[in-house]
């Protein structure tokens, strides 16, 4: 559930970096995605296409603040992109720094505070850092999104234990992993691990074929989801015969 | 009158941030504005006058992560 939404598919698609309007439009079908992520920038030669394409795709829209590495550059990005996109929803980014596009903690969580408080349903884009998290949801975040890996790396989740601790310390938070998967597999494996949806574009939109890569992550994710509420076996040190002993004949 | 508008340094006969939309051609209820890195809302725009050197900023949806 996002702020009282609640989606059946658990990938959130970005809608950047395609060969073209079409394949992107392609791969939002194939992937199955409810909710796409998209931008506000100085109008370029695409931009009625692009506009055009928003309102074929039948998906909710989640505007991000990419690119702002200010408190002010965001409140500013997100009072913008809710009357032009006319959603509330906010993919909240403070970037820390140009090379790691690590989050800047401090920053993301005033500007959250500010928007929480005009009614924005803020989605912040941290890290695993429980702190971090805490102090977003005090601020009025219902949703928290740590990253896998630094942004358009394709490393997975760099920080496994990181991300379980997580989950385990916020278990009624809707959290997402946004930002460094780079194949299905890992996709699968936050979704195994308890998370509630997984934000990725570069893996996709980069991918020899991206609407065969798309399908591939939806259902990566749906897998992932049903495994985790299968409920998944519990790691042994030792090897463990799965065929009986018992009546097992003496042939030596 | 000199502005910056969209990081351009342009010559504008626009009093106001709604004369200037429609003096440069934007489709008014495609885009957001912001002028010296705050927020404009739509309804504000014919209400806010422009001076010599102001920074404006005039966005639209476009593809994100």
């Amino acid at each position: 559930m996002f702020y009282g939404v609640d989606l059946t598919s658990r990938l959130m698609l970005g809608t950047a970096q395609y060969p073209s309007p079409q394949v992107l439009l392609e791969a939002i079908e194939a992937s199955g995605a409810e909710v796409i992520t998209v931008s506000l920038r100085r109008e370029g030669a695409a931009g009625g296409a692009f506009r055009d394409l928003l309102a074929k795709s039948r998906c909710r829209l989640l505007p991000n603040t990419a690119g702002c590495h200010t408190f002010r550059e965001a409140v500013t990005t997100a009072r913008m992109a809710r009357e032009v996109f006319g959603t509330s929803w906010i993919k909240l980014e403070v970037i820390g720094h140009a090379d790691t596009l690590q989050p800047d903690p401090f920053a993301l969580v005033e500007a959250a505070r500010v928007l929480c408080a005009e009614g924005f349903d803020v989605f912040p884009y941290t890290t695993e850092d429980l702190i971090v998290g805490e102090k977003l949801l005090e601020a009025g975040c219902k949703v928290l999104m740590p990253w896998g890996a630094p942004i358009g790396s394709g490393q997975g989740l760099r920080n496994l234990q990181g991300l379980r601790t997580m989950r385990a310390h916020f278990p009624d938070v809707p959290l997402v992993v946004d930002a460094g998967i780079g194949a299905p597999s890992q996709a699968a494996q936050a979704m195994e691990l308890g998370f509630d949806a997984v934000l990725l574009n570069t893996a996709v939109a980069k991918a020899v074929n991206p609407v065969g890569m798309a399908r591939a992550f939806g259902r990566a994710i749906q897998a992932g989801r049903e495994g985790h509420q299968a409920g998944l076996m519990l790691e042994r040190d030792m090897a463990s015969a799965s065929t009986p002993v018992f009546g097992l004949a003496e042939l030596a | 009158m000199r502005i910056d508008l969209n990081g351009q340094t342009i010559e504008t006969q626009a009093r106001t941030l709604a004369d200037l939309l429609s003096e440069q051609g934007f489709e008014s209820p495609c885009v957001a504005t912001a002028v010296n890195g705050d927020f404009i809302a739509r309804p504000l725009r014919s209400g806010t006058p422009l001076n010599d050197g102001v920074k404006v900023e005039v966005l639209s949806p476009m593809q994100g992560g």
